[in-house]
């Protein structure tokens, strides 16, 4: 404790006195006492409490910063030394002028501050005094620790649905979220038979997320919420809320029989339709005339309708003879017509016909006109040996036979080259959302799925636009006789370059990828090799 | 001697009481304890009297005086000086003072034959001074204080100063007054000197919380132990023991 000024600086004509307690000669100052007697008589330090305790989370090792705040800090840092001097009740009446900590074993649970205050006593003399507070670090599992110790980590989910057999939505939308970065802030993602839940550990992160799946694919929801506890006494209500999203149950390449109301609100839209491309609208093609519509959730979930068929109920058929259709010989048609398709006559038979001598041709008028060839492959729908089963169907087919003007066949898709030929050509690869598996899936079928997915990617531009592409670094390279065969592919102009950092989030669950490219890649742009 | 006394619980005894070689006055209304103190040590030597001025009980610090006066301020009413013409002895000139700075006792410090004053004090006072009290006049301060009353106590033997009054304006002081000076405290550390004490040339009281250090440089200061002490016997006593042993 050393006295520090007075109302007079100690000059050396100053005469000494004596101090009135012991009698020593010292030189005047404030209190006129010498500092022996001084610091037995004042103690600055007296009102300020030398024990205190920390409150620290023994999983997490943060630091409890009250009202309800926990911080990671290391050990003799600062933002500790910050929270330690938080605790010292009394510090407010003296000046703090230093602090550190004196070492402590770790495994003692013990920290010791030393600190030096100053503070004016008696008649202007102010004192510094050097003195060691001591914590008692106390264990205590904070908010998040406790919550995700009782399993309960999560307050909020958006649970993702849709009733189509096919999963593709879902792949285009999985991209989607990654190239977006949707899906940051959820706490976990778990993929369940008919869609998939993602988790958040709060509602408005939920609320975010559901936000952007509203703007990116058609889609209605539902909210509902689960009270968990609640304090009557202080209004506050725990609750653990869902949003059900429903995406609206058409997948590409899925044929459809709109409600004879929508088809006419859609501009005279023929009612029997393949839908195209799911994006944030479903679009719809007419294969008779490639007249095209588009049809937002809204308008779909107004009066609601399934597919007739999916992509797994098409059959092959092989292109027997194609004649382009002159536009002036198509009926007249009040809507938007497809510059990228044309439509034509096509003979087809079915493959597993092919060579037997009963087989049957059958004619058909198909907006793939500009992709087909004799010869070719193609996907398409038997819809005269088909048993639909949809309302809507029912009354179309109702008004259709009678006129004669049912299709026999409906063609959906050109089949390019083998699916394990294509997928051996493949030079690209996408990331995958890391997603825990809730419960058993038929691995075949999502594989099958993903294929799919992929081959729709290489043969649409436009789906391309939403997702990035990365550069498979572990792609056999490609021979030249596979270059010639002809089927979609991705240039190289297209693909991302992928880096090989390994991110525990973003672990692979694909059934190939064995390395995933790193988040900060989609940032970079289009880098080519 | 130093005697320890306090005022209705207040250690500032010189701001209750006047006290010179011929004469005593001491504020109405404390305990009759306090009246008790000074009247066993003085009453046999010169009166104690009872007094306030002006209707106030703080005379110490409103009158000044020494052996051969009593200056009081002019809010002193009449039938307070008629009380003190009859008390004190007739030696004792008593003058009513005009003066604007009125607390006479806190702008004049004096013993029987100097005295230092405030250096604002009236000309007409200050020769007022020098006739009742028959003492040189001096002009001064005390470690930068004006109110050399308040900071300073004086006997014909010695003075004590505040205590931050340098060396050299000590030995100044000393060599203007003629009697050794000390920079000292009464009260625990107070350096309100002429608060807490008053003295004549052989006794002094002092706060009660004044400690033994301060008390032994009073004493030793105002000489008031001079008849005690062993050297006292061995040199100037030696005679007359010598004498009647005889």
């Amino acid at each position: 404790m050393d006295p520090i000024g007075g109302n007079v600086a100690p000059a050396p004509a100053v005469g000494k006195i004596l101090c009135f307690s012991c009698g020593t000669p010292i030189e005047p100052n404030a209190t006129n006492m010498c500092i022996a007697c001084l610091r037995s008589k004042v103690d600055i330090t007296e009102d300020i409490a030398k024990q205190n305790t920390l409150n620290m989370c023994k999983s997490c090792h943060r630091y409890a910063v009250p009202p309800g705040q926990w911080v990671t800090c290391a050990p003799e840092s600062k933002e500790l030394l910050s929270i330690c001097l938080k605790r010292v009740k009394g510090l407010a009446q003296v000046r703090l002028v230093d602090a550190n900590f004196v070492w402590t074993e770790p495994h003692s649970r013990r920290i010791k501050v030393k600190l030096t205050v100053q503070k004016e006593v008696i008649q202007g003399a102010v004192l510094q005094q050097t003195f060691v507070i001591e914590y008692v670090v106390h264990t205590q599992m904070c908010d998040n620790c406790h919550r995700a110790e009782a399993k309960d980590f999560w307050r909020s989910v958006v649970q993702l649905r849709q009733k189509a057999e096919h999963k593709k939505t879902f792949y285009y939308l999985e991209q989607l979220i990654l190239k977006h970065k949707a899906h940051l802030r959820t706490v976990n993602i778990k993929q369940l038979p008919a869609g998939v839940d993602f988790f958040f550990a709060n509602r408005s992160d939920a609320r975010k997320f559901l936000d952007f799946l509203l703007s990116v694919v058609p889609c209605r929801y539902q909210t509902s919420e689960q009270l968990l506890s609640h304090d009557p006494n202080n209004n506050v209500y725990n609750y653990k809320y869902t949003f059900s999203v429903e995406i609206v149950p058409i997948c590409k390449d899925d044929i459809v029989c709109l409600p004879r109301e929508t088809a006419r609100s859609l501009g005279n839209f023929s009612e029997l339709a393949i839908c195209t491309r799911v994006t944030s609208v479903v679009q719809f093609i007419d294969p008779k005339t490639a007249q095209v519509a588009e049809m937002s959730g809204n308008l779909y979930w107004r009066e609601p309708f399934r597919s007739i068929c999916t992509q797994k109920h098409l059959s092959e058929f092989t292109v027997m003879d194609v004649d382009t259709v002159n536009e002036m010989d198509m009926r007249g048609s009040t809507g938007r017509l497809s510059e990228k398709h044309v439509v034509a006559d096509v003979w087809v038979v079915k493959s597993s016909d092919l060579g037997k001598s009963d087989n049957q041709q059958y004619h058909t008028r198909s907006h793939l006109g500009h992709l087909l060839n004799p010869g070719d492959t193609v996907l398409g729908f038997d819809l005269g040996n088909a048993n639909v089963n949809e309302e809507h169907f029912e009354d179309f087919e109702k008004r259709q036979s009678k006129k004669g003007r049912m299709p026999d066949v409906i063609l959906v898709k050109k089949v390019y080259a083998d699916k394990s030929t294509r997928k051996r050509a493949r030079q690209w690869r996408l990331r995958r959302l890391a997603k825990e598996n809730g419960s058993v899936t038929d691995g075949s079928t999502a594989g099958g799925d993903y294929e799919d997915f992929l081959e729709d990617l290489e043969e649409d531009v436009n789906i391309r636009q939403g997702v990035n592409i990365y550069k498979d670094p572990n792609a056999m390279p490609v021979d030249q006789d596979d270059q010639d065969e002809a089927y979609p592919k991705i240039t190289l102009q297209e693909m991302l370059e992928g880096l090989n950092l390994q991110e525990e989030e973003m672990a692979p669950v694909g059934p190939s990828d064995a390395d995933e490219p790193e988040e900060e890649m989609a940032t970079e742009g289009s880098g080519i090799a | 001697m130093a005697v320890r006394t306090q005022f209705e619980s207040s250690n500032e005894v010189g701001v209750f009481t006047k006290l010179t070689n011929s004469y005593c006055l001491v504020a109405i209304g404390g305990a009759q304890n306090f009246y008790s103190v000074f009247e066993s040590d003085l009453s046999d030597a010169i009166p104690v009297v009872h007094s306030s001025i002006g209707g106030s009980r703080i005379i110490g610090r409103l009158t000044a005086g020494n052996r051969h006066g009593l200056l009081v301020p002019y809010a002193t009413t009449d039938q307070e000086l008629q009380h003190f013409r009859n008390s004190l002895p007739d030696s004792v000139k008593i003058q009513r003072v005009e003066e604007r700075l009125s607390a006479l006792g806190n702008v004049i410090a004096c013993n029987d034959y100097v005295a230092l004053v405030h250096p604002d004090l009236d000309r007409e006072t200050e020769e007022i001074i020098s006739d009742v009290l028959k003492v040189e006049v001096f002009r001064h301060a005390i470690a930068d204080n004006v109110l050399v009353g308040s900071y300073c106590a004086l006997s014909n033997q010695g003075g004590l100063v505040h205590s931050k009054a340098k060396i050299e304006d000590q030995d100044e002081l000393s060599s203007l007054l003629q009697v050794p000076l000390v920079a000292g405290t009464v009260n625990r550390g107070s350096d309100v000197i002429g608060g807490g004490l008053i003295v004549n040339d052989w006794i002094a009281f002092c706060g009660l919380d004044t400690t033994s250090t301060e008390i032994s440089v009073i004493e030793s200061v105002f000489r008031l132990t001079e008849g005690h002490q062993p050297s006292n016997i061995a040199t100037k006593m030696r005679d007359s023991l010598i004498d009647s042993l005889a």
